[in-house]
């Protein structure tokens, strides 16, 4: 039987081989076929989740609550180190400094990226502005958000943290961070569902020692992390029950 | 619970006697002090049914002035600022104990006598359909609405003192 494997789509497009090498690494680790399906966005993930067309996921929090409380998705280990923050930014030029001085009617770009989009939203509510009075431009992806800034059709931006640090180093000088989320109790996670139930253990066991050897260390790399750390359930849930509060 | 230490407190400060719904009371010290609530941060707690701190993450602890050994196995009360009305945590606690999400402007009373001041998301979590506890999101509020909750508050607080 081959497996079913899953990325949440908003990694960096840099490490789509990354991703197939950390697949080819897993399945010598395990002795399983594992086909690896990157979905093109969050929505079409999401149903392959519910059609329960995912065995193995490292999904970002807000697709964690969904696989742990409703798929019986169980929790691995996440990325060392590593937590989902999100920003919003503005031109560089723009005669905002702080949140508080962004007016109703502001144009917002914002990919359909649904726990940066939470956290996006929260960060806008000292200067009393939520969906009700903000013009939201939805986008494909980080950059199209960045250009819609330097291009002048949009205000604002909500970006994951690691997305913005990704983008050009010209990019960057062009826009200014408003405001950056420290919340450090949400992460990305790597999770098992229900068919593989049986080789969570060992799943783990390699996760975690990935570290340890020079191979695993070169899938890492590609990955853009150093390796990968336990995290209990109690964790887990302290993020599903954060999410949740946020919606 | 143990009322708070006057070596704790900075600046100048008044002395109550908070009686919580529980019937347990404590001496606490207050000051006008107020901790300004940093930009994107966010405060999250949960505790048991019986509102107990089970949870607290680093920016509880950094806002409350308390060690994380302190907060953990606490009432959530610990928090509890006198110029917040008793009406306030009376609907609060009706609300999520009917398995709602309650949300609202509050007042919260620092270790070193201080405040500062949130928006506060508050849902019970369930399993198999029982409220098994509960989370607390607070957030930075909006300034013009918190000052309109702080004055509504200051009328109901008058009241509650007439009656």
């Amino acid at each position: 039987m081959t497996y079913q494997m899953a990325i949440s789509p908003d990694f960096p497009p840099q490490q789509i081989a990354g991703w197939y090498i950390f697949n080819t690494w897993l399945q010598n680790q395990l002795g399983v076929g594992i086909h690896l399906e990157l979905y093109p966005d969050f929505p079409s993930q999401r149903e392959a989740i519910l059609n329960d067309k995912v065995d193995l996921v490292y999904a970002n929090p807000y697709d964690a609550a969904m696989l742990i409380r409703e798929k019986g998705f169980q929790v691995l280990a996440r990325p060392q180190g590593k937590r989902d923050e999100a920003i919003i930014a503005t031109h560089a030029n723009a005669p905002f400094e702080t949140v508080e001085d962004l007016q109703p009617g502001i144009r917002l770009a914002a990919t359909i990226d649904p726990a940066v989009y939470l956290l996006g939203m929260m960060m806008l509510e000292p200067a009393e502005l939520d969906e009700s009075n903000v013009q939201v431009k939805r986008v494909e992806s980080y950059p199209v958000a960045a250009k819609l800034l330097l291009q002048g059709e949009a205000e604002i931006a909500f970006f994951l943290k690691e997305a913005y640090e990704e983008l050009s180093g010209l990019t960057r000088q062009q826009l200014k961070v408003l405001v950056d989320s420290q919340i450090g109790d949400l992460f990305h996670a790597f999770l098992v569902g229900p068919r593989l139930a049986s080789q969570a253990d060992a799943i783990r066991e390699a996760l975690l020692g990935m570290s340890a050897s020079p191979k695993g260390r070169g899938v890492l790399e590609t990955l853009g992390f150093p390796g990968w750390e336990s995290v209990t359930l109690d964790d887990a849930e302290f993020m599903i029950n954060l999410v949740e509060a946020l919606k | 619970m143990k009322d708070m230490n006057l070596q704790d407190i900075v600046g100048e400060y008044r002395e109550y006697t908070l009686t919580y719904y529980d019937g347990t009371s404590r001496k606490i010290f207050v000051t006008e002090i107020e901790a300004p609530y940093p930009d994107g941060k966010l405060i999250v707690s949960t505790t048991d049914t019986e509102g107990v701190i089970t949870h607290a993450n680093q920016a509880f602890v950094d806002l409350s002035g308390y060690t994380r050994e302190e907060l953990i196995g606490q009432p959530h009360y610990i928090l509890r600022h006198p110029d917040m009305p008793r009406v306030a945590f009376k609907d609060m606690w009706e609300t999520i104990q009917a398995g709602k999400t309650w949300r609202g402007y509050v007042k919260n009373l620092r270790k070193d006598g201080g405040y500062y001041l949130v928006y506060a998301t508050i849902m019970p979590n369930f399993r198999d359909g029982e409220i098994i506890g509960y989370t607390s999101v607070r957030r930075k509020p909006s300034r013009r609405k918190m000052e309109a909750a702080l004055a509504e508050y200051a009328r109901l607080r008058a009241e509650e003192e007439a009656a």
